[in-house]
């Protein structure tokens, strides 16, 4: 490609916002290198000669007449096989090779590139000579880690017939391996590939999701399902649970490749994932979780231009695993400070602000990011799917839901789980609450369970919140009267209410069994919980006391079931129902 | 000519703790400014926003007193720097960077950007080593290990220094011997809570462990925004360095925020929340996230801020951005405090993020987790009966609930409180835990494992049953 470059002059520095001079002829989001240092840069406003400057490193000691370089080219990601386990700055800067240039603390100006260009990777082609082939053909494979083969794919934008193919073999992502003719010329093909981060990879179709993206954790995939190719968000104040959520969905859903982009959050949680990954086995293929992740950090003390950077860096290295045909699961914790780096970008730029000082860009932002999401027809010649599913963390000021980003979150996304400050406290995890969450995908999803699991999955689901519903109700005439003034049924109501919340909603993260529940093991937790509360209901009916049978010891396996082995659980379920059966009808005989 | 020669006297305006100065050339972002008033008296500043031609910079010691006809500016040539060396521990030093404990200033072995740079996260060892300081709400059910970032969440007039002096007099790592290096840095407390300090440090020899940072109240407001900095970059020398392991203590937060306040109201910027700053989360990140472990080092920085949340809220911004980026928070509660109990820890709005790593069978004991989330349970239930009660009267309570509501009280009086010299073992801790849980029903110990119950329910209650 040539690309005219243009050079200017440092006219302004102001926090991470620069301007220059003598950019006239440079392009909008063109990237540009600033000062003797070779900070890394994008053009985010263009007036005249003038270019305004996002840096994406520490601009201290930056002077005005220190050079501006535009290299002509938008801020792209490389995209080839050895993303997989690996971990990189917002802009795709591997932090491991960050560590060997400038020790443990990061200097300013490393160069490093995405891919390793010396590793050889075993390549197996699967078109030949003379094949047609479009954007997103697979013509070969690499097997990338123990989980995932990396498909070798066209670009997007290219398709006409291969001239040669190499054959199997190793190869380094920058050796050719094919050539394609294409009319206008011949084009060489690498098993690297580069895409501008802010443009959307193309799809064929949109598609309707119908799967749900099952994660282990109960509350999500009983209550409030996320979709396969869907949307959520995750708002709550600090240390309500969104982090440790989000890295539970990394670990345990059934993508089958993980981006996770840690957006102005904390080092260690990153430290912890790089610590904890690699020693966790994949549920289905037994080999580390490591090994279909790959990790984003622009952690909160790093420079916030590069905020926004990580997550589009995310998205595109998902949409091109979803390319070779995966289902892809994006986490971005927290997409508030995304938002936090627009405004202070903008603050800089002197836009007129919109609430609370955001840019009135902001929706528009935060949708184009979501819109990237889906379930996806792909564009290549065979017809064949991949998805992204996208989950959001939002960090509401002071944890209230009202304030912009979470509310342009919220018009965009199709599920909510919304955090709970007061169940925190209480160490109720997940704090999701239960009365304010919904998923939009509890339709589209039903036919999966019903299929997969049990026929009454979306009934049971319905009665279990109808009773926490009720149980809401309920604890307004508690406050006023106590609980021992209910009549029978109505405290039987609150204890199936309790059971539920106490021994199916929560799930502790750090249990090691309960860190994650298989769906048929959920349906049975529930449907046990509410065989019990019928019982309740029955025993009001038959005058048996109240008290016998919520102090039944059957109570107590129930509330012990989410810690019975996910392997075993069939067997020892049985053996508690009919415990539970047991129990009761002697209580109905009258003897207990 | 060098550019550190020329002496600028185009100031063109003054504005709170601004100056701009016109016709300047090659001034750096960031750099160091020396600013000498029509007197003679020398001041420090730094440049906040660089141009062609104009510099606009904040001072430090305040803008009493300049001028636009006669001040004069120098450019140093740098950005601002922190000289280290061995020499540094037993050291007090103001908000400048000056020592002001009458010994001569110390001989750098280098000199450190104080702003320092981010620890590579891939560099990072996860904190997980327990660190025992002798408070069982901490201890207990909140648990700071090395390398961490807790904060301290209070409110005027409460005793947040008594508990800061307390762990930093008893915490100890299990097993190991080697005490702490502390780094105190002070920002707009009085010098009598100063003091409280000083004397604790005094009195338990870890004077001479002990680098002090001191802006105290009646000091310039600005220097504060450089103070933690200068005692992070000093820690950080300590730690990964020196091979130390670092508590740093950083009192009080809120007076900080309050002067990153004062100087985005100064540049006339688009304030965010409560006309904090759009940016002070990045701003408060800077300093905290220089707290951690780092593969392969020995030493580590273990962070404890202090703030005041204005109006006891909990939501205010500064408190509110700290939660979001620190590991996890203590509270302080005025209506304990007024109970006489001390310490008053608020226990339900607390938490410790990394806490689960750093307890357990190897660590601490292995019912550590169990009890905890027990006593929290209970607790809360016991606050949530405490609410009924007002309304309904006790009668209407069950057997079981006067129970829960018994233990809250219990709770405060036995495992909160205790003395300020008091240093409890965590086996003590957990314990007093055990004692208390063992007035519920057994059957209601549902958060702990079967064969924790049979092994350390106190057994004298196995007895009554
Ligand atoms: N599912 C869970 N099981 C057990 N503990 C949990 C669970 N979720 C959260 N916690 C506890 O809550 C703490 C805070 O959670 P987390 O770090 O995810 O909060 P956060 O919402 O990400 O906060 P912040 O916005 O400050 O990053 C955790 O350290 C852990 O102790
Ligand atoms: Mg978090």
């Amino acid at each position: 490609m040539s690309n005219k470059q243009q050079e200017g002059k440092i006219i302004r520095i102001s926090g991470p916002v620069i301007e220059a001079d003598g950019m006239r002829g440079a392009k909008m989001y063109d990237v540009v290198r600033v000062g003797g240092e070779n900070l890394i840069g994008e053009i985010i406003r263009l007036n005249e000669d003038n270019a305004i400057i996002q840096v994406y490193e520490d601009t201290n000691g930056l002077r005005p007449g220190e050079m501006v370089i535009s290299t002509g080219m938008p801020l792209s990601v490389e995209l080839g096989p050895g993303l997989l386990a690996n971990i990189y700055d917002g802009i795709q800067r591997p932090l491991p090779a960050i560590q060997e240039k400038t020790g443990e603390f990061i200097a300013r100006g490393v160069e490093a590139p995405a891919i390793d260009r010396k590793k050889k990777w075993y390549f197996k082609p699967t078109v030949k000579a003379g094949e047609k082939v479009n954007g997103c053909d697979v013509i070969g494979e690499v097997q990338e880690t123990s989980i995932i083969t990396h498909r070798i794919i066209v670009p997007p934008e290219l398709s006409g017939k291969i001239l040669t193919i190499e054959k199997e073999g190793d190869y380094t992502v920058e050796e050719d391996i094919a050539v394609v003719s294409n009319g206008g010329g011949d084009v060489k093909l690498q098993m690297m590939q580069r895409w501008p981060v802010r443009k959307p990879r193309p799809v064929a179709k949109k598609y309707d999701p119908t799967l749900p993206l099952i994660t282990g954790q109960r509350i999500i995939d009983t209550f409030f399902p996320v979709a396969k190719g869907g949307t959520a968000a995750i708002p709550g104040g600090f240390g309500t649970g969104k982090t440790v959520m989000l890295h539970q969905l990394a670990k345990w859903s059934d993508a089958q490749v993980v981006i996770y982009v840690g957006c102005g959050e904390r080092g260690n949680e990153m430290t912890d994932v790089l610590r904890e990954f690699p020693k966790l086995e994949d549920p289905k293929s037994g080999e580390p979780l490591m090994n279909r992740t790959v990790l984003i950090a622009n952690t909160s003390n790093m420079p916030v231009a590069a905020r926004d950077a990580s997550v589009y860096t995310g998205i595109t290295i998902a949409e091109y695993y979803r390319d070779m045909g995966y289902d892809v699961a994006l986490m971005a914790d927290s997409t508030s400070r995304l938002a936090e780096a627009m405004r202070e970008i903008s603050g800089r730029l002197e836009e007129m602000p919109g609430e609370e000082g955001y840019p009135a860009y902001l929706a528009s932002r935060l949708a184009e990011f979501y819109e990237r999401a889906g379930r996806v027809k792909l564009i290549c010649s065979k017809d064949k799917e991949g998805s992204i599913s996208v989950i959001g963390a939002v960090s509401p000021p002071g944890g209230d839901f009202s304030e912009p980003v979470a509310q342009n979150t919220l018009r965009i996304v199709k599920v909510f789980w919304a955090l709970d400050a007061d169940l925190a406290d209480r160490r109720h995890f997940p704090s999701i609450n239960w009365l304010k969450s919904y998923s939009l995908y509890l339709n589209e999803i039903q036919s999966w369970w019903k299929k997969e699991i049990g026929e009454g999955w979306l009934k049971l689901r319905n009665k279990a919140m109808a009773l926490l519903q009720k149980e809401s109700e309920l604890q307004e005439i508690v406050k006023l009267v106590g609980p021992d003034a209910l009549p029978p049924k109505e405290r039987g109501l609150l204890e199936g209410a309790r059971m539920i919340r106490e021994d199916f909603l929560q799930q502790s993260a750090f249990h090691e069994v309960d860190t994650f529940c298989p769906g048929k093991k959920q349906y049975e937790m529930l449907r046990l919980i509410l065989k019990y509360f019928d019982k309740t209901q029955e025993a009001a009916n038959k005058n048996i006391h109240i008290d016998d049978v919520i102090n039944m010891n059957s109570r107590e396996n129930l509330a012990r079931m989410k810690n019975v082995s996910n392997k075993l659980f069939d067997k020892k379920f049985q053996e508690t129902e009919k415990d539970l059966d047991k129990e009761f009808s002697l209580l109905e005989k009258g003897g207990s | 000519m060098s550019h550190k020669d020329i002496e600028y006297t185009t100031v063109t305006e003054v504005a709170g703790p601004l100056i701009i100065v016109d016709g300047v050339k090659d001034v750096a972002y960031n750099e160091v400014v020396k600013i000498k008033t029509s007197t003679g008296e020398e001041r420090t500043g730094q440049v906040l926003e660089a141009f062609t031609d104009k510099a606009i910079i904040q001072v430090f010691e305040g803008t009493k007193g300049l001028d636009t006809d006669k001040t004069s500016v120098r450019f140093i040539g740098e950005t601002m720097k922190l000289g280290v060396s061995k020499d540094i521990l037993g050291r007090v030093f103001d908000g400048t960077g000056n020592p002001i404990d009458n010994a001569p200033p110390i001989i750098p072995e280098e000199r450190r950007e104080i702003n320092g740079n981010p620890i590579n996260p891939y560099a990072r060892e996860y904190p997980s080593e327990f660190i025992q300081t002798g408070i069982s709400t901490i201890d207990g059910l909140n648990t700071l290990v090395r390398g961490q970032k807790l904060p301290i969440f209070s409110g005027a007039g409460l005793p947040h220094n008594e508990m800061a002096a307390q762990i930093a007099r008893q915490a100890k790592v299990l097993g190991k011997e080697e005490k702490f290096a502390v780094v105190f840095c002070a920002m707009g407390i009085t010098s009598e809570e100063a003091n409280l300090f000083i004397r604790d440090f005094e009195n338990t020899g870890a004077l001479e462990r002990t680098v002090m940072f001191l802006n105290l109240a009646d000091d310039p407001t600005i220097e504060r925004i450089i103070l933690p900095r200068m005692a992070l970059t000093c820690a950080e020398y300590l730690a990964f360095d020196l091979n130390m392991h670092v508590l740093v203590i950083l009192t009080d937060l809120t007076n900080y925020a309050e002067a990153l306040r004062e100087i985005a109201a100064a540049r006339e910027e688009v304030p965010g929340r409560r006309g904090y700053p759009g940016y002070m989360y990045t701003d408060l990140a800077m300093l905290y996230e220089r707290a951690g472990r780092i593969k392969g080092k020995k030493g580590s920085i273990t962070q404890i801020p202090m703030l005041t949340m204005p109006d006891d809220d909990i939501t205010h911004p500064i408190p509110d951005l700290t939660g979001y980026i620190t590991e996890g928070q203590i509270v302080l509660d005025r209506g304990l405090h007024k109970k006489d109990i001390y310490p008053p820890v608020a226990v339900l709005p607390c938490l410790s993020r990394l806490m689960d790593r750093g307890i357990g069978e190897d660590r601490t004991r292995e019912d550590h987790a169990d009890v905890s989330n027990q006593l929290y349970a209970a607790y809360a239930e016991g606050c949530d009966l405490r609410d009924l009660v007002a309304i309904v009267g006790e009668d209407a309570l069950s057997e079981r609930d006067r129970k829960f509501l018994k233990f809250a009280d219990e709770f405060e009086q036995k495992f909160v409180k205790q003395e300020s010299h008091e240093n409890r073992s965590i086996v003590q801790t957990l314990t007093i835990g055990w004692e208390l849980l063992s007035d519920l029903p057994t059957a209601e110990l549902k958060k702990i494992d079967e064969k924790y119950i049979k092994k350390y329910l106190p057994k004298t209650k196995e007895e009554k049953e």
